[in-house]
């Protein structure tokens, strides 16, 4: 007997299969998190206030002016969104992945702040700059020419200063996205183009941007998505100027009387948009290979730009300075002067704002500590879902993986505000009574970040090939085991990345959360638009800069971290 | 739950299935050591507001200052926010309100309707509260007024050019120039726009709409954007906030029209299943004490029904400004009509 122990075959750690249990799993709950809410809202768009089945809210939608024209504004306005991310973040992302531009390291710094700012912080800091007569640019502009009052070089109560603003906050998606495909993107296939004799713009135009186009596509998507549903910034900016988006529109409808019938009618549409969107995606995706780290991979080759190097140097200088530099002084300022109007100086300096959030208003300490509490909590389970879910749906691990990619990606459609009302109806009543908890408040944040870390985390699969994962498998690991041990290491810069981009995404979050919140779990994101309301835009400041300053703080950790591989990141990218 | 019913209560529609009011006696009550002590065992009160902010809060400090032991936990929203998150907590059965007040008299009559208030008043306002100033079934009491007004800022605009009614809104020259709030959001604006109308009639908002207005939210915001100097006249907008920004030394001044000033009552009530009855009680008592209602006075810049409040002596008293009210039993059946007519003047 001892021999056969001496010679036993090593037995394979986990060697059972649990692909199919998991994935049984993971349908069943994104199925529930997702689907409860949604039959919810069709449940709503097809019946009146007493519960009767009715097209009426249909009618009523394509007869009514007043609901048609917040359609047309708001897909206007979400595409133009869409390209101006795209314009801007491109060239940014090219510049800092490959070419010799002075400052590059600084660059992602200041993305990642634009990325950390919550949009509506970002439109609140783009009144203060730029309202037609109190903003600080159109002072200053006015102050130089010598100018009556009332004349002003920007506004920013308007449809395309609205686009602009949200656009500041949205292009992180789409440089992040691109620059991460840029990294892969080996140096030998621009190299044969060049030897090939290949000018610089040829190569760019038939390798490189043909190589990052589904990162460009994905990052615009999410932009285009990001801006039809986002809520906070139309509110601030297209309110004022008189006209609604959907969401605005929505907003408006449960307002004393509601009318919850027409809302969820009027999101139908909506999700139908997004659903084209998605599916346009996966066409155009669908026809090429776009993998770009194998086994063996380059490293990335530099361009020189020559005197151009000044030129990019200015277009970064000028996006930063528009996006992050210039918001950033302005909550500065906001927060440490009496009102906006004064210009910040020893007789205007304040710190009534700062003892007005930290000891007089009642409801911060306990909004930071929610705050965050779903931050961590969120991204850290959202991420684990999103990384099972993209690993089963790229892999084609089981059949009919691919119902977990729509069932992961649906939620994007639902405008937060409606989510959660579904919400509200789905975890109200006796059964499930979560209103007024924080759990609540978790299902509501998973629900919104699984379509964006669930859209990360496919495109980096998609760009991993599959061969290393099959030596694995052929070398005797399960599936889980090829994930823990060689996939999930390979992505991890994605999979760090997709972890802050659900927790920022958290704390950012708005438009659900209105609904949701009590006194007892209130968010730091719902007091300032309270705050916002009532115009209080210095203690708004105050708490922007702090929710901000937190997670920068939050974020370098995460990158620092030996065990996120802070360390071999930047390794990994080469 | 029935789900209709849920729905109901849930949206807080006008189609209600009202409880059947109970003609009882009105309950009043004082301020006893038993009373104080169990507030005290409780050790919390929860205060949804629509107040300004900082108001809210100094009112709260006061009775802390005054209570030890008991904290105030305040939840400042706009009226109609207020109201819809009482509607959606009751209709699922969280009942985390002690007290609440608003600045829209029909959220009162709502409240009371819905069987939700508590049938209790303080001894000081069975007292001191003219009858047309408290619920004559003792539920709810107005623990304030203030109005909505014209204003302007003094560094743009000199006294002798300012608008003197509202009629003088609709000159050319104030086109692009004024802000004003919401009436979908505000309970100020909503009782102001109804009393407007009745007064002035609809072609004056259709008119005033075509002044590319800046359009905010709550009725608390006209006066920042005055005093940040984004617009120059606001057309309607809080009194009270006016004051507070002028006294600070902020160049902002009141216009009371010629036609009149559209005034709100804000009431306050305590909860039927208030979690904290007792602290409830004590809060609401202190709501509409001297010191209370002379603090909002002061820092608020609030109107009191309190005879005993003496207001700053350069604020013009109520006596003298024509006033322009609004019956909330009326205008609750006319919110709607009221939101359709606007939304096709202003765009939102």
């Amino acid at each position: 007997m001892s021999t056969a122990s001496d010679f036993r075959i090593p037995v394979r750690r986990g060697s059972i299969d649990w692909s199919k249990p998991v994935f049984m799993a993971l349908v069943a709950f994104l199925a529930v998190l997702v689907l409860l809410p949604l039959s919810w809202l069709v449940y709503f768009a097809v019946t009146d206030q007493a519960g009767k089945v009715t097209f009426a809210n249909f009618v009523a939608m394509a007869t009514d002016p007043t609901l048609r024209r917040p359609f047309i504004l708001a897909i206007g306005m979400s595409l133009s969104v869409g390209a101006l991310s795209c314009i801007i973040a491109t060239p940014l992302a090219w510049f800092v992945a490959r070419t010799d531009m002075p400052g590059r390291s600084f660059v992602r710094i200041f993305v990642t702040a634009s990325f950390v700012t919550p949009p509506f912080l970002g439109a609140i800091a783009w009144e203060i700059l730029a309202a037609p007569n109190s903003g600080i640019l159109n002072v200053v502009y006015r102050s130089l020419f010598d100018l009556e009052p009332y004349d002003h070089i920007v506004d920013i109560y308007t449809l395309p200063g609205l686009v602009f603003a949200i656009s500041c906050y949205t292009f992180p998606y789409v440089f992040t996205l691109v620059s991460n495909a840029l990294d892969r993107v080996p140096s030998d296939l621009e190299e044969a183009s060049a030897i090939q004799g290949a000018s610089l713009y040829t190569t760019l135009r038939r390798v490189t941007i043909p190589l990052v186009l589904p990162a460009m596509l994905a990052g615009s998507l999410i932009a285009i998505l990001q801006a039809l549903t986002m809520f906070g910034s139309p509110a601030i900016l297209a309110l004022p100027a008189g006209f609604h988006v959907i969401t605005t529109k929505i907003w408006s409808l449960f307002q004393y009387p509601a009318k919850p019938n027409l809302a969820a009618a009027i999101s139908m549409p909506l999700l139908m948009f997004t659903i084209l969107l998605l599916w346009t995606q996966r066409s155009i995706l669908g026809r090429r290979g776009y993998t770009t780290l194998g086994a063996k991979s380059g490293v990335p080759r530099l361009t020189e730009l020559g005197h151009w190097r000044w030129a990019a140097w200015a277009f970064t200088a000028l996006v930063l300075l528009l996006t992050v530099v210039l918001p950033y002084l302005a909550l500065i300022q906001t927060a440490l002067t009496r009102t906006v109007a004064e210009p910040l100086s020893l007789a205007s300096f304040t710190l009534d704002h700062v003892r007005f959030v930290f000891f007089e208003f009642s409801a911060t300490s306990l909004a930071m500590r929610n705050t965050f509490l779903l931050g961590l909590m969120t991204a850290t389970v959202g991420t684990g879902l999103a990384l099972v879910t993209a690993y089963i749906v790229s892999r084609n691990v089981v059949k009919g993986g691919w119902m977990l990619g729509y069932l992961a990606t649906i939620p994007v459609a639902i405008p937060g505000i409606v989510l959660g009302v579904g919400l509200f109806l789905a975890y109200s009543n006796s059964i499930l009574p979560l209103y007024g908890t924080i759990w609540i408040l978790l299902i509501a944040f998973l629900t919104i970040e699984m379509p964006a870390a669930y859209q990360q985390l496919s495109s980096a699969f998609r760009s991993v090939h599959v061969e290393l994962e099959e030596a694995s498998r052929i070398l005797g690991a399960t599936r889980m085991e090829t994930l823990r041990t060689i996939t999930a290491p390979i992505l991890r810069s994605n999979v760090i990345a997709t972890w802050c981009f659900v927790f920022i995404g958290t704390i950012r979050e708005l438009s659900a959360m209105i609904l949701l919140t009590t006194a007892d779990t209130k968010l730091v994101s719902v007091i300032i638009y309270d705050l916002n309301e009532s115009g209080d835009l210095g203690a708004i400041s105050v708490l922007g800069l702090m929710l901000l300053a937190i997670s920068f703080v939050i974020i370098t950790i995460a990158n620092r971290l030996p065990l996120f591989g802070g360390p071999k990141l930047t390794s990994l990218r080469g | 739950m029935d789900r209709r019913a849920f729905l109901a209560t849930l949206l807080v529609s006008t189609a209600i299935t009202a409880l059947p009011a109970f003609a009882a006696p009105v309950v009043t009550y004082e301020v006893t050591p038993e009373l104080i002590a169990a507030a005290k065992a409780e050790g919390t009160v929860v205060f949804y507001s629509s107040l300004d902010v900082a108001v809210a809060e100094k009112l709260a400090a006061a009775f802390e200052q005054k209570y030890p032991g008991i904290k105030t936990k305040v939840e400042r929203a706009g009226s109609e926010r207020v109201f819809q998150r009482v509607g959606q907590e009751y209709g699922s059965n969280i009942h985390n309100v002690d007290v609440a007040e608003t600045s829209d008299a029909v959220h009162f009559v709502v409240f009371k309707r819905n069987g939700w208030l508590a049938q209790l008043q303080p001894a000081e306002v069975a007292k001191l509260w003219p009858e047309t100033a408290r619920d004559p079934d003792g539920y709810y009491a107005a623990f304030r007024a203030h109005l909505s007004v014209i204003g302007y800022n003094t560094k743009q605009v000199k006294a002798e050019d300012a608008p003197k009614s509202f009629a003088d809104l609709l000159l050319p020259k104030w086109k692009g120039r004024m802000v004003k709030a919401h009436p979908g959001y505000s309970g100020t604006i909503m009782t102001a726009t109804h009393a407007l109308s009745q007064t002035l009639g609809w072609p004056y908002f259709e008119k005033l709409g075509q002044q590319r207005v800046m359009q905010v939210q709550s009725s608390t915001e006209p006066p920042k954007k005055l005093a940040q100097g984004e617009r120059s006249v606001e057309a309607d907008g809080n009194e009270y906030n006016i004051f507070m920004l002028k006294e600070s030394g902020v160049p902002v001044e009141v216009v009371y029209a010629t036609e009149g000033t559209p005034i709100t009552i804000g009431n306050g009530a305590i909860f039927k299943d208030a979690p904290h009855p007792n602290a409830a009680k004590l809060f609401y008592a202190f709501m509409f004490s001297k010191d209370a209602q002379q603090l909002t006075s002061d820092v608020g810049g609030l109107r009191s029904f309190h005879p005993g409040v003496v207001e700053k002596p350069d604020r013009t008293p109520l006596s003298k400004i024509k006033l322009l009210y609004s019956d909330p039993q009326k205008l609750d059946k006319e919110i709607e009509a009221i939101k359709k007519k606007y939304e096709e003047y202003f765009g939102t």
